[in-house]
């Protein structure tokens, strides 16, 4: 038993009952729906705000970038542009690598011992093409959200719509309401990729062994919010315009609270407030702090030009004079040039 | 010298497996043969360092200051502010392991603790205990399990002391990392706060001395230097039949000033590589006029500052550009070794610059330009070299290297600090006609440490260097088996010092060499006569005994 993940998974689970016994028995509609998203967000601004300018108040003494191929050098050897690069371009198209393709945990490999201990290291893939699936699946699943906030919804988003649901899987059909709008791919691989992620805390001894609650915890909120979703859309059929008319509300500062959306829509939503309210405070920061990791952001050109450390001070050194001062006798026998005779 | 353990029984205990309890609930045990001695007061109180006392590890009381959490408080929140890779590594890690098996400690003695999230995690426990709010009031409500965030308590702090030491801040972690976290980041800071109330290592405490006081880490005094040099000047023309003259020494006006680590100087099999430079200045000087000084005042390459705190290190760097000045050279080259070049590539400039007294490099020989040294003025001898050999200005035999069977060793540093991977392997490619290379995932920019970095090259944990050099290890054994490697090339003075060890206990019958040996033994001098007869060690040439090693 590991009371990390059953502490997480018991914090989700409350935060559900809560909401069921506020809406369901309190009717505290107004609560759920309106306070609660509002004082997320503004948690979530200000949350970002002061977490982004707290690291930006800190100096960037010295260049470090991590150099993962060849430097520029001489003019016949070639350089390595993206993973060392020279360039502010070079440093734009490192971190866009980074952000959008994951480029360093695509190198992943395992290292195992094999017969007779010789270290032998495979290529691991499978958390690199993981993370990607979440992330891309989740992106998708917000943009597609912004159907709620727009009218007309902008030709974009329906686009994406249509290719998300374009990919039928009729097989799941039968199982379905008749005249559903076709399934949605990124909320069952986000969910698919979701479970993947858990799995891994959960079975591989080392990464069990380094995972707190903080890590648990936003893997069960964000199943919690895929799985509500997944049911409204597909087997609890919420009225969509009701839902589409209390977020244009919320967005305009004109809020009404929903008819007729049953309790499930505000566990989705108070899961999402959740989530949004937490952002800050967590590792869920590492969207923004990947951008300020002076490992990547920086290039590799500490030698050709001078970077300036702001506290930079002065310190006591050992000077020339007060060498030759101690060893002067010795350096002359030795027939060393000497500044003094 | 060796490790008391047999290699056969250090590996079956290597248990990739995490023990039972949890980390916070598994408490450090400081074990012989893992870490390095406590520094002598001595040393500690020369560099004005604070707490000089002496201090057991293995003993309770570890006579800490009074305030001493106090002290690493403040000291914790100075380094916060000061470094923004400290504060987003703090912040950023989502633990998603990727890190993990990619350090040779982890993979070489199997402890959880080793593994680079790990590691940062007991820093970032306490801070987040004691810099932000989330950490302190979840855990007040429900303890350090839930909260990841603890006390820094003395069982903590025994903690961070040894596994602090037991990283060699080699940065194999960070190419892995999504966010490019450094561990090796993380290990500075760790030791500076260490460095603070005084728990420092003597292994680093007393070459940092010796380098303030005398110039380099052994505690060299000038006219042994000097002797050291014309006896390797009797050595060479006894090895191989070429008279060289004696290098310069502290010369005013020469047009270069060489810096190399003084491990070169003073210990086999460095000092094979530090006979090649003085063998290739010479030929450059003959053929082509070039005038290089060395320095006895500025004779470490290497920064023992650098496993110490940042200031010191900038105490000692500063050898480096003050002796440039007063000798009036143009610009300096430097020779084989790791962490030196990181200190120089990513920290001199800034520390102690500008060095606007100082022209931009130019081969004098080739006319090169060395653009990407335009402001620190420092080229590596990698790069000089190279140079010198794509224009032809080098006659070189890489005959006489042929009894050598060579793969190559990426330093850590020159690769993940620098991106010094093909100019090293080109100058090789000239001097040696049987290279094979390690499997890709140990070389460049993933090379393996050697597992003595960062000032753990002691004889007291050689069991902890030959568990961390293990991974190294492997893969020359690997193309020790394959191809018959029968040496081991480097550009690095820590690892010409401490692989030999490992090959001795891992891969027996690999040797260790620095790439100028290489050069020397491949260079003809204009004035040679005949075939040369033996290599700079005083060993025949020639492949005849080639059957015996393979
Ligand atoms: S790879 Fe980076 S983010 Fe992942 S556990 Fe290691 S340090 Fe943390
Ligand atoms: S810097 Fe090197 S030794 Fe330190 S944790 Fe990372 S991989 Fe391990």
């Amino acid at each position: 038993m590991n009371v990390n993940y059953l502490f997480s998974l018991a914090t989700v689970v409350v935060l559900i009952v809560l909401t069921w016994i506020g809406v369901d028995t309190l009717g505290l509609k107004g609560f759920f729906g309106i306070i609660i998203p509002y004082a997320a967000v503004v948690l979530f601004i200000v949350g970002v705000t002061r977490k982004v300018l707290n690291w930006a108040n800190s100096a960037v003494p010295f260049r470090i970038p991590t150099t993962c191929g060849q430097q520029k050098s001489l003019p016949w050897i070639q350089q390595d542009k993206i993973d060392n690069p020279s360039t502010t371009i070079g440093v734009v198209i490192r971190m866009l690598f980074e952000v959008l393709t994951f480029r360093s945990l695509f190198r992943n490999t395992k290292a195992k011992f094999k017969e007779n201990y010789r270290l032998s290291y495979r290529w691991e893939i499978v958390l690199w093409a993981t993370a990607l699936a979440f992330h891309y699946a989740f992106a998708v699943v917000l943009l597609r959200h912004m159907r709620f906030f727009f009218e007309p919804v902008p030709l974009v988003i329906r686009l994406l719509e249509n290719a998300d649901s374009f990919f039928r899987l009729e097989f799941f059909s039968p199982y379905f309401a008749v005249g559903l709008p076709g399934v949605y791919m990124s909320g069952l691989v986000l969910l698919g990729a979701l479970l993947v992620l858990l799995g891994r805390r959960i079975f591989l001894p080392q990464i069990k062994y380094i995972s707190l609650a903080s890590d648990y915890f936003p893997l069960f909120l964000i199943i919690g919010i895929a799985a509500t979703g997944i049911l409204m859309r597909y087997f609890a059929k919420v009225d969509i315009l009701a839902i589409k008319a209390f977020a244009m509300g919320l967005l305009t500062f004109n809020p009404a609270v929903p008819e007729n959306v049953g309790t499930l829509f505000y566990v989705h939503l108070l899961l999402v407030s959740a989530l949004v309210a937490y952002f800050p405070y967590s590792k869920l920061m590492h969207a923004g702090g990947i951008f300020l990791s002076p490992t990547r952001n920086l290039a590799n050109t500490t030698r050709a030009k001078r970077h300036v450390n702001p506290w930079n001070y002065t310190v006591h050194t050992h000077t020339y004079e007060e060498y030759e001062e101690e060893f002067r006798e010795k350096m002359r026998e030795a027939g060393l040039p000497l500044e003094k005779e | 010298m060796a490790s008391k353990i047999k290699p056969a029984e250090l590996l079956a205990r290597t248990d990739h497996r995490p023990p039972r309890t949890g980390w916070m609930d598994t408490p450090v045990v400081i074990r012989e043969g893992m870490y390095c001695y406590a520094s002598n007061p001595k040393s500690v109180e020369y560099v004005g360092l604070p707490n000089a006392r002496a201090w057991n590890p293995l003993e309770d009381d570890w006579k800490l200051p009074e305030n001493w959490q106090e002290i690493l408080h403040e000291g914790f929140k100075e380094r916060l502010e000061r470094f923004r890779t400290f504060k987003v590594f703090m912040d950023i890690c989502v633990r998603c392991g990727a890190c993990a098996d990619k350090c040779h400690f982890f993979l070489g003695t199997g402890d959880p603790k080793n593994m680079p999230v790990l590691r940062a995690e007991l820093l970032r426990s306490v801070y987040r205990k004691d810099f932000t709010a989330a950490g302190r009031i979840m855990s007040s409500l429900f303890g350090k399990h839930i909260s990841g965030a603890r006390e820094l308590t003395m069982d903590v702090l025994k903690e961070w002391w040894y596994y602090f030491f037991q990283c060699t801040e080699c940065r194999r972690c960070s190419v892995f990392c999504p966010y490019g976290i450094d561990t090796a980041e993380i290990t500075i800071m760790g030791r500076e706060l260490l460095n603070l109330i005084g728990l420092n290592i003597d292994w680093i405490a007393t070459p940092a001395a010796n380098c303030y006081r005398t110039g380099n880490h052994l505690g060299i005094q000038p006219h042994a230097y000097k002797d050291m040099l014309d006896f390797f000047v009797s050595d060479i023309e006894e090895f191989t039949g070429v008279t060289i003259d004696p290098p310069q020494l502290n010369k005013k006006g020469a047009d270069i000033l060489f810096i190399t680590p003084s491990g070169d100087v003073f210990a086999d099999p460095g000092t094979y590589t530090c006979m090649g430079y003085m063998m290739l200045f010479d030929y450059l000087k003959k053929v082509y006029g070039l005038d290089v000084t060395w320095s006895t005042y500025a004779s470490e390459g290497g920064n023992f500052g650098f496993f110490t705190s940042h200031e010191t290190m900038k105490r000692l760097n500063a050898k480096m550009y003050a002796e440039a000045r007063r000798l009036g050279v143009k610009w300096i080259l430097g020779g084989e070794c790791g962490h030196m070049w990181r200190v120089i590539h990513q920290y001199m400039d800034t520390m102690n610059g500008p060095a606007d007294f100082l022209q931009e490099p130019v081969s004098p020989i080739t006319g090169t330009r060395f653009e990407n040294a335009k402001s620190t003025k420092m080229v590596h001898i990698a790069e000089f070299t190279a140079d010198l050999i794509k224009h032809g200005k080098l006659k070189l035999d890489p005959s006489r290297n042929d009894k050598i069977r060579l793969t190559y060793h990426d330093s850590c540093n020159p690769s993940r600090g620098m991106g010094l991977l093909d100019e090293p392997r080109y100058v090789i490619k000239n001097v040696c006609n049987h290279f094979y290379e390690m499997p890709p995932n140990t070389i460049r920019e993933q090379t393996f440490c050697c597992g003595s970095g960062a000032g753990l090259n002691a004889g007291e944990d050689m069991e902890l260097r030959m568990s961390g050099g293990l991974p190294r290890a492997n893969a020359v054994k690997y193309v020790h088996e394959k191809y018959g490697v029968n040496t081991l090339g480097c550009i690095c003075a820590i690892d010409r010092a401490v692989l030999p060890a490992l090959m001795d206990y891992w891969v027996p019958g690999v040797g260790v060499a620095g790439l100028h040996e290489l050069v020397a033994n491949a260079l003809v001098f204009p004035e040679e006569e005949g075939p040369r007869e033996m290599n700079l060690r005083g060993e025949p040439l020639g492949a005849e005994e080639d059957a015996d090693e393979e």
